[in-house]
């Protein structure tokens, strides 16, 4: 069998094959053409109607979340386009699939700026993605608004972050923890940039406020292979694990976190990118009574909110849950409505200068543009999972908490950035 | 001792996934000398043999035990039909191969998208499943990774019988020890080369339904496991079940072991030193097949 003594060859040379070409997408990340550098974008407004770009991973590990993100754009520009658009024009959204690959999201993000003209982009969901498309938004002068809750310590003058900063989340998230007498903390995320952060302003946190973390491990995006984890963390004596964990890794920890016999009893879990939709996905049987944090829950009171969750389940069905990072994503559109209404013009630079101190009463309550970190002041709550699928509330900060990315205003913190 | 015993029981759990998957490698890549790069494909068919199984029948129960035999028939029907139009052709051409599958996974996982949709999605477990034998003192194995554990066993029984003590079986080896001397002593080698892809393929199958247990179902989730399933079968010598065996389970408890005393990536990168610092002194892997061709 002369086959058998060229297959291992064979086979390791297919598999290195394999390997370059992932560190080639990896590394291939366009780093821009010479030729553009500087250059502003052109977004066309010179029609009836304006392009917006969508930009979220309709496929990969990361679609179980980011669809429904790019769902509650599409509601949210359907409602502007039916009241008589923005300046009079009508919004026409050019949707592109990041693929859950950063050098994906880079590629589209510069052909919505270059082969569409959008106006403004509205879209990514891991940092990962953001920080890939963040030098294409900045090389083209052109607006990208982020939705989701992340790590902090950045600014962009070409970015809207409308998801929570840290300290809207993972810092009122900690205080709760404390409060609970949760002071033993055991960190599970994915290997990207925001566990690895979050995880970083965690420890700073609980050096200077008497809490111990007992352990750390991550996963590599997309594992499906938990067992040494959970292992590790029921051996650890924690009081609580903080979950950072993005994508559909959560499905195969939770599995595993029940089989072993932890409960949110024995060792809650706070979690920081689980909401509704993924919830639902996950298996309500293994998220009962787990804790999340988050600034808006689908059951969050308010007048506001009945009419996005309505129109939201008229629209994709009965059966289908809100949740933070869709309804970040809804507003930002109105968001960037108004900011461009007070400019009077799409002009990127106008755009900014009119963003301070924009208001909107949001699902998730008052909401104010910060026009000088370009984040916004948002209501801080802990939620605790339900058998019915839906977080309910178990404590809020009472009022908007001013965005502070860097962590400025507490002392621990100097030195992170 | 409670960790040692549940770090062990972790790591042959790995093991029997990392077993399930090799076990049908071991068929085509080492006793065929194919390297079927869409092998992960057919895990995943399985596991969405699992899935709309799960939707059309209520019972978690029913539909997983009902999802085992379906997943074997519809993951070797695959592998079969792939022998046949493609694979036949090239088992003279054993590099080809190995880029005529890598296409064919791609097709095969772009065809996953359009009809299941791009998000990936899951299947409830049974009741029985989702909780744990405790043994006191916190030592507790989980119900499902007994399951896929009991699974991989008996898959490796019932390929080891059929391998020695069916006529299918032995024609089987005959081919492997010298094709040619099989076919002039009258074994219809094409008709075999057929049956042990449908075999090989239907026990990655089967390995789709155990994966459901442990993680999301997606059109990339075959690509998770192939490089390891290969190692498996490569490190455990070409061709050889018991290597596989030992290999899968030590790989596995080695894996658990590390990422304890280490990180999940530290782990991986150990575990893959170890392997080549292992062929350099047993380039033949564990086992080795003792033939009489001349090859």
């Amino acid at each position: 069998m002369s086959g058998l003594s060229i297959s291992r060859r064979g086979l390791l040379a297919g598999i290195s094959a394999i390997g370059a070409s992932a560190t080639l997408s990896a590394c291939g990340a366009k780093t821009g053409s010479d030729t553009s550098s500087g250059s502003a974008a052109t977004a066309d407004t010179s029609g009836d109607t304006v392009k917006v770009g969508l930009l979220n991973s309709l496929s990969g590990t990361m679609a179980i979340s980011e669809v429904t993100v790019h769902n509650s754009l599409l509601l949210a520009i359907k409602e502007i386009n039916a009241a008589g658009g923005v300046l009079g024009k009508k919004l026409k959204p050019i949707s592109q699939d990041g693929a859950s690959d950063w050098p994906t999201f880079a590629e589209k993000a510069e052909a919505l700026i270059t082969d569409d003209k959008v106006v403004a982009t509205f879209g990514c969901w891991t940092s990962a993605s953001r920080k890939a498309v963040k030098p294409v938004f900045e090389r083209y002068k052109s607006l990208l608004f982020y939705p989701v809750q992340y790590e902090g310590l950045e600014q962009s003058p070409y970015i809207f972050y409308i998801g929570a900063t840290t300290n809207q989340q993972i810092v009122p998230a900690l205080d709760y923890l404390k409060k609970q007498g949760l002071t033993k903390l055991y960190l599970v995320g994915s290997d990207y940039v925001f566990p690895r952060t979050a995880n970083k302003i965690i420890k700073a946190y609980a050096k200077a406020n008497g809490m111990e973390v007992v352990g750390e491990d991550y996963a590599p995006l997309g594992s499906t292979e938990f067992g040494t984890i959970v292992n590790k963390v029921k051996d650890s004596g924690a009081d609580a694990v903080f979950n950072t964990l993005n994508g559909d890794s959560n499905v195969a920890f939770f599995k595993e976190y029940k089989s072993s016999g932890l409960t949110a009893k024995s060792m809650p879990v706070l979690s920081v990118s689980i909401a509704e939709e993924e919830v639902k996905s996950i298996g309500t049987q293994y998220l009962e009574d787990q804790l999340t944090a988050w600034n808006y829950y689908e059951t969050t009171p308010g007048a506001a909110n009945t009419k996005f969750v309505a129109a939201y389940q008229a629209a994709y069905g009965k059966d289908k849950p809100t949740s933070d990072p869709m309804e970040a994503a809804y507003i930002s559109v109105y968001l960037w409505k108004e900011m461009v209404e007070k400019a009077g013009s799409f002009d990127v630079a106008k755009v900014k200068a009119a963003s301070d101190g924009i208001e909107l009463d949001a699902p998730e309550g008052k909401v104010t543009v910060d026009g000088v970190t370009q984040h916004v002041y948002k209501t801080a709550r802990i939620g605790k999972v339900g058998s019915d699928g839906l977080i309910t509330e178990v404590w809020n900060s009472g009022k908007p908490i001013k965005p502070d990315p860097y962590l400025k205003g507490y002392s621990w913190a100097s030195g992170l950035s | 001792m409670t960790v040692i015993l549940n770090q062990s029981f972790t790591g042959i759990s790995i093991g029997a996934v990392l077993l399930l998957i090799a076990l049908g490698l071991t068929l085509t890549f080492g006793q065929m000398g194919v390297i079927n790069m869409a092998h992960g494909e057919f895990i995943m068919a399985g596991a969405y043999t699992t899935y709309v199984l799960q939707k059309s029948i209520s019972s978690a129960g029913v539909s997983l035990l009902v999802a085992l035999p379906v997943a074997f028939l519809v993951a070797g029907a695959m592998g079969a039909l792939l022998e046949w139009l493609l694979i036949r052709r090239l088992y003279t051409r054993p590099l080809d191969t190995l880029l005529v599958t890598w296409g064919v996974s791609l097709m095969l996982q772009q065809l996953a998208r359009d009809v299941f949709g791009a998000p990936n999605v899951q299947t409830a477990a049974p009741d029985v499943l989702t909780g744990n034998i405790s043994l006191g003192g916190g030592v507790t194995f989980a119900s499902s990774r007994l399951f896929i554990l009991g699974l991989a066993l008996l898959s490796v029984l019932a390929l080891t019988l059929i391998l020695k003590l069916t006529p299918l079986g032995r024609r089987i080896r005959a081919v492997v020890q010298n094709r040619d001397l099989a076919e002039v002593s009258g074994i219809a080698t094409g008709r075999v080369d057929r049956v042990t892809f449908f075999i090989g393929s239907g026990l990655a199958g089967v390995a789709g339904v155990a994966l459901t247990l442990v993680g999301p179902i997606g059109p990339t989730m075959g690509t998770n496991y192939i490089v390891d399933a290969f190692l498996v079968v490569v490190v455990g010598g070409i061709g050889q079940l018991k290597g596989s065996v030992i290999t899968a389970f030590a790989l596995g408890v080695l894996q658990s072991v590390l990422e304890y005393s280490t990180t999940v990536s530290v782990a991986k990168v150990i575990v893959l030193v170890a392997i080549v610092a292992f062929l350099q002194w047993r380039p033949q892997g564990l086992y080795t097949l003792r033939t009489r061709s001349l090859a």
